[in-house]
């Protein structure tokens, strides 16, 4: 594979028009649904190239070049979208050359999004069916050419990798010999996509194109690029959040050998140096006094405190059936509240960000999920018109939702216009914990009446932060958050009479935004550690007791059955060694997960085992589900045993990975994965195991020690065994 | 002025004594494969070998390395080891966002210099001290017990 870095091409803002309508699908994914362009999208046509659409670029030579919608952040996306295209194009695997799309909104919009995003799992659901048009409408038209050519039936002419075969002749011609009369065909009618039995590409564990210069320091992350005459900048905003540089004194700084120039730029300071060790040097030894403003005071406890009466409100309607309100008056009725603290990212690639500032262009280099965010910010900063700002997307160490935001590109532009020729601005990892944009604090309260061993009324209200009204206004519509309710108002369960709220409460001072497993995070915690509660209440099985409410949902029964059967559910296990389950419908697939635990007297938490077992519907790559449902696990499992952001005086108080901890080698069992083979149409991966692993734990947890946990992190605490006095 | 020792050749770099060696690779010599994660050793992205032996790089200072040689991820591919560890990491396709797989390539070439057949608990003792934030841990075990076995 060759790649190149996209350089932009101008980009065109996306109207609120363009969405057509916001709404929930069987599987809780969020659609906003429209159309790509799929062919004439091109206002002037490349010469020697034939380009029938955004993704696909054929030469004279043959070699064909193949456009990212989606960036690559680890999740295999370029392999993906590579296998689907070359599917239905029929050309040849080898050989085929990747490129980054431009931030172009028109041409490259994530489908589902209606803007130029990757994230909530959605890739390979949101251009699945448009890729595969978009190739079978290039081979469609390669066929015409051809049949043209020869003067036959365009049926009579087979194409397999990259050749096209008159069949009754034999004779044959290749892609690239017949681009000029195929960019010639004007007219097309939709082609028909391929049967599921002819993929040659599809299904198969393919080898990833991004990985072999991933393993001896070629490839190039946005941190990594090096434009001629760079200097190296590192930053820290003030610690409080929404507080401003009030005086520096450089002087020190300025002594420090390398070290070139000190910004104090409002509410940060930056020092540029030869190198990032001057820089940092500078900054270590920079006289700061902050204004702290109005967060000064601001803490945990009062963030809790607000959510908390927050959560007392009657929300906003997210989903009505029956008659919650009478039916929770009847048969027992429970109640249980679960929290969610605040979580970084962490991503191990620190923010960063490189730009050079002229007085008539702007050039950015950086790994983002939303390229036309970046380009859009850098030409606010800069004051330029949009196209005279060029964006080279790279490689990301890690997204997480981190890069969905532009907080870093806006930051290094402001200092690369102080700064004559380019600068590459990375932030410390110090930087990265405590000026990130937080998973939200959530609490989420159910109820729920039992009639007979089953659930009659259920309400579930969810209180925290709207992402969505700030990052995607239309996806927050009359009060309630889209992604907010994900796996909640669609929540897989038959349960009669039902009631879904969601109440928006902002925390003081705390920027939030989107963190793998977005929405479904919070709401899969509270609903499966519920359910637990609930089946424990009846006395039934806690595998028997989901079951029983799954009747209309087959493919979440058969999940369920093929994790527990894996997972040796039933057999005897020692004290303080316990099983959970966890099972949910999010992100389009269907994922039941088994998690055993053994628990020491200390509260320490073993995980002995991890099986899922997952369809996901028709799968892409198969080794590529696999690894990131692994790894979905182990994210979700040490945000569980670890993850929390506290707050002090309106600062964070972690700041590094010995006080932010992440789960190691040492502390990861084998993970086994099961994939249920399934036509339809693919699911979300990406996310899916973060979201599976928490309650699972709990709930394993729970089966050791007979304790509860309604909030994460784990408390170890209150998992010791207690000494008698 | 000072000499460095680095993939077998020999780097002149007028840096401070003090400097960590990863800022020297990346900044000054443009060796970006060695990575910064923490800047703490805690998290393992910056491994490099010091006559084998696996160091964090981001609390090195430059001034102490001496005569000592330095692999980076960009040389150990030269090496038997090494290249064994690549194409085991390719084969059992370990990685994902890749940024940390330096690092870990590191650690597990150095591990395997010093123990061919590791056992569990070696390569736990041996992979610890570098974090995969993608997951990627259970292919890790798999692919050094590849290496370990490769001809």
């Amino acid at each position: 594979m060759s790649q190149r870095s996209s350089r932009s091409e101008g980009s065109a803002t996306v109207g609120r028009r363009r969405f057509l309508q916001a709404s929930m699908t069987v599987g809780g994914a969020l659609m906003l649904g429209f159309r790509l362009p799929l062919a004439g999208a091109f206002a002037e046509k490349p010469k020697d190239i034939f380009a029938p659409n955004a993704f696909i670029r054929i030469d004279r030579a043959g070699a064909v070049t193949l456009i990212m919608p989606q960036v690559e952040m680890g999740q295999g996306i370029y392999t993906a979208v590579a296998m689907i295209l070359a599917e239905e194009l029929d050309v040849q695997w080898e050989g085929v050359r990747l490129e980054a799309a431009p931030p172009n909104e028109k041409l490259y919009a994530n489908p589902t999004f209606g803007i130029q995003a990757t994230g909530n799992s959605n890739s390979v659901r949101a251009f699945w069916m448009p890729l595969r048009k978009a190739a079978a409408h290039a081979r469609a038209m390669l066929i015409a050419a051809a049949a043209q050519q020869w003067k036959v039936d365009p049926i009579t002419c087979h194409a397999e990798n990259g050749v096209l075969t008159h069949i009754p002749s034999g004779r044959a011609l290749t892609y690239g010999s017949l681009i000029d009369r195929a960019s010639s065909i004007t007219s097309m009618k939709e082609p028909a996509l391929k049967s599921p039995a002819d993929f040659r590409l599809i299904g198969k564990p393919l080898r990833r194109l991004d990985t072999p210069d991933k393993v001896n320091g070629k490839a190039i992350y946005g941190i990594d690029v090096m434009p001629p005459g760079v200097a190296f900048a590192t930053l820290a905003a003030c610690p409080v959040f929404g507080g401003k540089v009030a005086h520096i004194n450089d002087a020190p700084a300025r002594q420090i050998p390398g070290v070139r120039q000190v910004l104090a730029l409002d509410d940060f300071v930056a020092v540029v140096g030869d190198h990032m060790w001057a820089a940092k040097q500078g900054l270590a030894a920079l006289e700061i006094t902050w204004d702290e403003g109005p967060n000064a005071r601001t803490n945990s406890a009062e963030v809790w405190k607000q959510i908390r009466a927050a959560s007392e409100k009657t929300g906003a309607v997210a989903k009505l059936a029956g008659d919650a309100a009478k039916a929770l008056s009847q048969g027992e009725r429970f109640d249980a509240a679960y929290e969610l603290p605040f979580l970084a990212h962490a991503t191990m690639e620190p923010m960063n960000c490189t730009a050079h500032v002229q007085a008539d262009a702007c050039e950015v280099w950086v790994g983002i999920q939303v390229l036309p965010r970046a380009q859009a910010i850098a030409a606010k900063v800069t004051g330029l018109p949009l196209e005279k700002v060029v964006v080279h997307n790279h490689l990301i160490g890690g997204g997480f939702g981190r890069r969905l935001e532009v907080d870093m590109v806006e930051k290094a532009v402001r200092v690369a216009k102080q700064v004559d020729g380019p600068v590459k601005v990375v932030w410390t990892r110090e930087e990265d914990i405590q000026h990130d944009i937080y998973r939200p604090v959530y609490r989420d309260l159910l109820s729920a009446s039992l009639v007979d061993g089953r659930i009659a009324g259920w309400t579930h209200r969810i209180t925290g932060s709207s992402i969505m009204a700030r990052w995607l206004p239309p996806a927050f519509q009359k009060g309630v958050d889209i992604d907010a309710i994900d796996s909640a108002a669609d929540m897989p369960y038959e349960i009669p009479n039902l009631r879904v709220e969601y109440t928006r409460a902002e925390p003081p001072a705390v920027p939030t935004g989107f963190w793998r497993g977005v929405g479904p995070n919070n709401n899969v915690f509270a609903i499966e550690s519920f359910i637990d509660e609930l089946a424990k209440k009846v006395n039934k099985d806690p595998i028997v007791f989901r079951r029983e409410m799954l009747g209309n949902s087959p493919r979440l029964r058969a999940a369920i059955e093929l994790a527990a059967n894996k997972a040796g559910w039933g057999n005897a296990l020692s004290p303080r060694q316990g099983r959970g389950i966890a099972a949910q419908v999010s992100f389009g697939s269907f994922i039941a997960t088994v998690i055993e635990v053994e628990v020491d007297d200390q509260g320490d938490v073993n995980i002995r085992k991890v099986i899922s077992a997952v369809d996901t519907g028709i799968v892409v790559n198969p080794d590529t589900v696999v690894a990131q449902l692994q790894g979905g696990l182990i994210f979700g499992l040490t945000a569980a045993l670890y993850g929390e952001i506290t707050i002090e005086k309106g600062r964070v108080e972690q700041s590094n990975f010995h006080n932010y901890r992440m789960l190691r080698m040492d502390q990861v069992p084998n993970i086994e994965v099961h994939l249920i083979q399934s036509g339809e149409a693919p699911g979300g991966i990406g996310e899916t195991g973060t979201t599976a692993a928490p309650p699972a734990l709990g709930n394993a947890i729970f089966a050791a020690t007979g304790v509860r946990l309604r909030r994460l992190p784990v408390d170890r605490a209150a998992l010791a065994v207690r000494k008698s006095a | 002025m000072m000499t460095l020792k680095i993939n077998g050749q020999s780097r002149d770099v007028d840096v401070p004594g003090d400097m960590p060696l990863l800022w020297v690779l990346r900044d000054v010599l443009g060796l970006t494969g060695t990575k910064f994660g923490c800047g703490i050793a805690q998290c393992g992205a910056c491994t490099v070998h010091l006559d084998g032996a696996p160091v964090r790089s981001c609390v090195l200072p430059a001034g102490s390395i001496g005569e000592r040689q330095i692999t980076t991820i960009e040389g150990i591919g030269a090496t038997t080891i090494g290249a064994k560890v690549q194409k085991s990491w390719l084969d059992l396709e370990v990685v994902q966002c890749g940024y940390c797989q330096s690092g870990q390539i590191m650690s597990a070439a150095a591990l395997l210099a010093s123990k061919a057949s590791p056992e569990d608990a070696d390569i736990d003792a041996a992979m610890s001290g570098n974090i995969c934030r993608c997951g990627t841990y259970v292919r890790i075990r798999k692919a050094i017990k590849e290496a370990a076995q490769a001809k």
